[in-house]
C-alpha cells in the first residue's frame, strides 16, 4: 500500500485515520492543519454531530482520510452521540488513530489513550501543548512514554503546526507492519466480570476492549442499541459482582488510573503550574463582582453584534436581492414563470441567503468564546439560573441569541453535548421575541395606540414592547422547564464541566468552522426554505381570477384615457393595489384565510388578518407586506407606513365596529409572541435535529400556546369591557 | 474529619473517600480522576454561589453543589489549604 504505484490509485480506497482526544486537545486544530482547505462537513450516520474528514497522501505515497471525531473524556457512552468514539476505534476498524494528549494534563488525557490502546489498533499519541507544557517547565520523556505504552509518541505544537510533519510520518509507519498487541492492564477484581461478557464479542474487534467497553457503559438506563443478550449478560454479572461486594465501576477506573500514576510518576518532571496564567485571569474573570460584570458586558456585545453590525449586510443583501428581483423582471416577459422567479425563487433564495450574516456573526463570536475557554466560564457564572428551569449552563448563550434570530440561536445550540440538553433548549428558544417580530409589534402598537398615549413617563408603545419581551423571556423559560418534565424528561441534568486553561484562538479555526456551519445551513436548510417560499408563494397568487384581471384592465384603460401626469401614475398605483387585494381575496390563501375565520375569531381577528397570518409563515416581516396587499395599500410598505396604518384604523368588521381596538392588537401581539410564525426556524430544527418529530412537536406546542393565550387575552379584556375601546 | 465535599471552605484540599452519586454521574466522575484517594481542592464558588470549581490532577473541574454532596472526602490540614497554586501543582505532579 506504500508503494509509488500505490500512490497513484491512492484515491481508491484511503486509509481511515482517526483523530481521538479530550475536548480542547487540539484536534481541530490539528486537523486543518492535515486538511489544509481539503475538509468536508457532514453529520455522523445516524446522528447529527458534525463530522469532519479530509483527505491526503502522506510522505511515503499512502491516501489517508482523516477523520476529526467529537472530543470525549472516555470510549463509554450513553447515548449515540457519545458512542461515535467508541464505534469508531472499536468497531470501525481504522487503519490508525491519532490519540491527541494536552500535554498539560497528561494524566487525564491519557485515560482516553489507555481504551484506544487495549483496543489494539495501531495508534500514534501526540503531545499537543508542548509549548505550554515547555514554558511551565513541565518536561515529559517521549520514549519511556513510548515503551510503556507500546505506541510511538511525538511531540506537537498543533497552533504552530511544529511537529506535525513529524506526526504524518509516524503515521505513515504505523500503517505498514503488523497491528500492534493490545495494551494489558489488570483490572484485579473486575476480571471475571469481563472474562464472562468478552465470551459474546464480535469477531474482529478486540474481546477485551470490547467487554471494558460493554461493562461501563451498558445499564438498564443507556439509550445504546445492544443486543438484548449482551444486556442480560451484564445484569448478570452486576448481580454477581454486587453478591461479592465488588464496585465493577471503581474496579475498572482505579485499575486504569493506578497504571497511568505509574507511568506519570516515571515520565513526567517539572514542577511549574502550567495553569498560572489561567489562575489570574480566572481570579477577574469569574470573580462575584467584576466576574458577573465582565460577562454582562460580553453578552452586551454577542447582543450588540448580533443586531447591529448584522444590520448593514442585511440591508446589502436585502438590496441585492431587490435588485436581482427587478433584473430578472426586466428580462422575462410578464407571466406565471416570470413571477414564479421572481417572487417564488429569488425571494426564496433571499430568504434563505439573509440569515448569512448573522449566522457567521454569532459563530465568529460563539467560536472565539470556546476556543479561548471563556464559554466554559459563562456557563460556571450563570449556571445557576439555568439550573432551576433545567437548561445547562452553556445554553445561555443560544438563548440570548434567539433574541436576534432564532436560526443562529438554534444552531449555536451545537457547544451542548447532551442531545437532551440541546433539545430542550432549541425547541424553547424560538419563543424568545426574535427582531422579526419587532416590526409587527411596532405596526400594531402604532395602529391601536396613539403616539402620544402616555402611563407616567413612559409611552404606552414603549410599555407594551417592553411587556412583549417579558412575555417571550417568561414563556421561554416556562416552556423550557415544561418540555424538561415531560417529553424530554430523564435523569436530573447535572453539570460536569472542565474549565480549560485560557487560550488565544487561532483565526484560521474561526474561520474555518463559521464557513462550516453557514456552508451547511445553505445547503440543508437552504433546499427546506426555498421550497416552502415557494410553495407559499403559489398560496398566496393562485388561482388568479380573470374576471378581476379584465375589471381591473379595463379601469385602466379608463384612467389612461381620462386622467394626465402626476394623477395618472397615482391612479395607476391605486389599482395596482387593489387588483393585488381582489386577487389575494380569490387566492389559495384568501380561501384558506375564510376558512380559518371561524378559528381565529373567538382572537379578535377576521380573515383578513388570517390571510397576514399565513403569510406570516414564510417570516414574520412578511405579516406586514401581506396586510399591505390586504388592505390595498398599494406600492411598497413598512412597518412606519402611515396609509397601512390609517387603513387599519379605518377597517371594520362585518357589524360596522371597528376592526383594529387596542384588545384586538394587544391580543394580535401575544399571538405573535408565542407563535411559530416561521418556515426557516422549522427547517433549521429539522435539521438540527434529525428528524422532523421535533420540529412539529415545537410548532404544535408553541401554536397551541399562542392560541390559547391571545384567546385568554381577547376575552378576558372583552369582560373587562376594553374591547370598545 | 469526614464530610460532603459539598461542605468544604473555598481553598481547603481534601482526599476523596467515597462517590455515591447515581451511577451515570458516579461513573462520569470516576472517569474523570474523581475516585477515592484522590487529591483535590475547592478553589471557588461561582459568583451566584453554585456550582464549585475543583482542582485535582492538574486539571480544573466543575460541578453544582448537589453532586458535590454526594461525595464524601477527607479534609487536609488547613495550613496546606494556604498552599499557593504552584505549589498545589507540585504536590500533584507525581
Ligand atoms: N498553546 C497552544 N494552543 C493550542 C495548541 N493546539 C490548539 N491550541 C488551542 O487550543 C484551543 C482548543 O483547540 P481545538 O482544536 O478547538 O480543540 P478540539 O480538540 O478540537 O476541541 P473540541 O472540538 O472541543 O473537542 C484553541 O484555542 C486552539 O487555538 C497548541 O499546541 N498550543
Ligand atoms: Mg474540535
Amino acid at each position: 500500500m506504500s508503494s509509488a504505484a500505490g500512490a497513484a490509485e491512492a484515491s481508491a480506497a484511503p486509509a481511515v485515520v482517526l483523530l481521538v482526544g479530550n475536548p480542547n486537545a487540539g484536534k481541530t486544530t490539528l486537523f486543518n492543519r492535515l486538511a489544509g482547505t481539503r475538509a468536508r462537513t457532514g453529520n455522523f450516520p445516524g446522528v447529527t454531530v458534525e463530522r469532519r474528514t479530509a483527505r491526503r497522501v502522506l510522505p511515503g505515497g499512502v491516501a489517508v482520510e482523516w477523520v476529526d471525531l467529537p472530543g470525549t473524556y472516555s470510549l463509554s457512552a450513553r447515548s449515540p452521540e457519545e458512542r461515535i468514539a467508541a464505534d469508531a476505534v472499536l468497531d470501525s476498524a481504522p487503519a490508525a488513530v491519532v490519540a491527541l494528549v494536552d500535554a498539560t494534563a497528561l494524566q487525564r488525557s491519557l485515560y482516553l489513550v489507555l481504551q484506544v490502546l487495549e483496543a489494539g489498533v495501531p495508534t500514534v499519541v501526540a503531545l499537543n501543548m508542548m509549548d505550554e507544557a515547555r514554558s511551565a517547565g513541565v518536561e515529559i520523556d517521549r520514549e519511556r512514554l513510548a515503551a510503556r505504552l507500546g505506541a510511538p509518541v511525538v511531540e506537537l505544537v498543533a497552533s504552530r503546526g511544529e511537529g506535525v510533519q513529524a506526526l504524518a510520518q509516524a503515521v505513515a509507519d504505523r500503517l505498514v507492519g503488523a497491528p500492534p498487541e493490545p495494551l494489558h492492564i489488570d483490572y484485579g477484581p473486575a476480571e471475571d466480570a469481563l472474562a464472562s461478557l468478552a465470551e459474546l464479542a464480535p469477531p474482529g474487534v478486540s474481546a477485551r476492549a470490547w467487554a471494558a467497553w460493554v461493562l461501563m457503559s451498558v445499564d438498564d438506563e443507556d439509550e445504546l442499541d445492544v443486543e438484548p443478550s449482551v444486556r442480560a449478560r451484564v445484569r448478570e454479572v452486576r448481580a454477581a459482582a454486587r453478591a461479592a461486594g465488588i464496585d465493577l465501576d471503581e474496579a475498572v477506573v482505579a485499575a486504569r488510573y493506578r497504571f497511568l500514576d505509574g507511568v506519570c510518576a516515571e515520565v513526567q518532571r517539572g514542577d511549574g503550574n502550567p495553569r498560572a496564567l489561567t489562575d489570574r485571569i480566572d481570579a477577574v474573570l469569574v470573580h462575584p463582582v467584576a466576574g458577573l460584570v465582565v460577562f454582562a458586558v460580553t453578552m452586551l456585545l454577542v447582543f450588540e453584534a448580533l443586531f447591529r453590525w448584522s444590520e448593514p449586510l442585511v440591508g446589502a443583501i436585502e438590496e441585492g436581492i431587490a435588485a436581482l428581483q427587478s433584473l430578472v423582471g426586466h428580462l422575462l416577459a410578464p407571466g406565471p414563470f416570470h413571477d414564479l422567479l421572481v417572487d417564488g425563487v429569488v425571494a426564496g433564495v433571499g430568504n434563505v441567503v439573509v440569515f448569512v450574516p448573522q449566522i457567521a456573526i454569532l459563530f465568529l463570536f460563539i467560536t472565539f468564546l470556546e476556543d479561548s475557554g471563556y464559554l466554559a466560564r459563562v456557563a460556571f457564572v450563570i449556571d445557576r439560573l439555568m439550573k432551576g428551569v433545567g437548561l445547562h449552563g452553556k445554553a445561555f448563550v443560544p438563548l440570548l441569541s434567539g433574541f436576534a434570530c432564532a436560526v443562529p440561536a438554534v444552531m449555536a445550540t451545537r457547544t451542548l453535548a447532551d442531545r437532551k440538553d440541546r433539545l430542550v433548549t432549541m425547541l424553547a428558544l424560538p419563543l424568545m421575541s426574535c427582531s422579526a417580530r419587532l416590526p409587527v409589534y411596532v405596526l400594531l402598537t402604532a395602529t391601536v395606540f396613539a403616539s402620544e398615549a402616555r402611563v407616567g413617563p413612559l409611552s404606552v408603545g414603549a410599555l407594551v414592547l417592553l411587556a412583549m419581551y417579558t412575555l417571550s423571556l417568561a414563556g421561554t423559560l416556562g416552556a423550557a422547564a415544561v418540555l424538561r418534565r415531560t417529553v424530554l424528561r430523564g435523569p436530573r441534568p447535572t453539570l460536569v464541566l472542565e474549565l480549560p486553561p485560557y487560550r488565544w484562538p487561532l483565526l484560521r479555526n474561526l474561520l474555518t468552522t463559521t464557513w462550516g456551519r453557514v456552508r451547511s445551513f445553505l445547503v440543508d436548510a437552504g433546499t427546506i426554505i426555498l421550497a416552502l417560499t415557494i410553495v407559499l408563494w403559489a398560496l398566496l397568487s393562485y388561482p388568479k381570477d380573470a374576471e378581476v384581471a379584465e375589471r381591473y384592465a379595463a379601469l385602466r384603460e379608463d384612467a389612461r384615457a381620462t386622467l394626465v401626469e402626476p394623477e395618472l401614475s397615482a391612479r395607476l398605483e391605486t389599482l395596482d393595489g387593489r387588483e393585488a387585494a381582489d386577487q389575494l381575496e380569490r387566492s389559495a390563501a384568501g380561501r384558506l384565510g375564510k376558512l380559518i375565520e371561524p378559528v381565529i375569531e373567538p382572537l379578535g381577528m377576521d380573515w383578513r388578518l388570517g390571510i397576514g397570518v399565513i403569510g406570516a409563515f414564510a417570516a414574520r416581516e412578511v405579516f406586514v407586506s401581506t396586510l399591505g396587499i390586504v388592505f390595498g395599500v398599494g406600492g411598497e410598505v413598512d412597518e412606519a407606513d402611515h396609509t397601512l396604518r390609517q387603513r387599519l384604523r379605518a377597517a371594520t368588521r362585518a357589524d360596522g365596529t371597528p376592526l383594529m381596538t387596542p384588545l384586538t392588537g394587544v391580543a394580535l401581539m401575544v399571538f405573535f409572541v408565542f407563535a411559530c410564525q416561521c418556515m426557516s426556524t422549522v427547517a433549521v430544527v429539522r435539521r438540527e435535529s434529525g428528524s422532523w418529530r421535533w420540529p412539529l412537536l415545537m410548532l404544535a406546542y408553541m401554536s397551541a400556546l399562542a392560541y390559547v393565550a391571545s384567546w385568554l387575552v381577547f376575552r378576558v379584556g372583552e369582560a373587562l369591557g376594553w374591547g370598545t375601546g | 474529619m469526614s464530610c460532603a465535599l459539598a461542605e468544604l471552605p473555598v481553598g481547603t484540599h481534601a482526599i476523596v473517600r467515597e462517590v455515591s452519586s447515581p451511577r451515570a454521574l458516579r461513573r462520569r466522575l470516576l472517569e474523570l480522576g474523581l475516585l477515592p484517594g484522590t487529591r483535590v481542592e475547592v478553589v471557588r464558588r461561582a459568583p451566584l454561589g453554585d456550582p464549585i470549581e475543583l482542582r485535582l490532577r492538574g486539571y480544573a473541574l466543575s460541578i453544582r453543589r448537589d453532586e458535590a454532596a454526594t461525595i464524601e472526602v477527607e479534609q487536609l490540614a488547613s495550613a496546606r489549604g494556604a498552599a499557593a497554586p504552584a505549589a498545589v501543582a507540585k504536590e500533584l505532579a507525581p
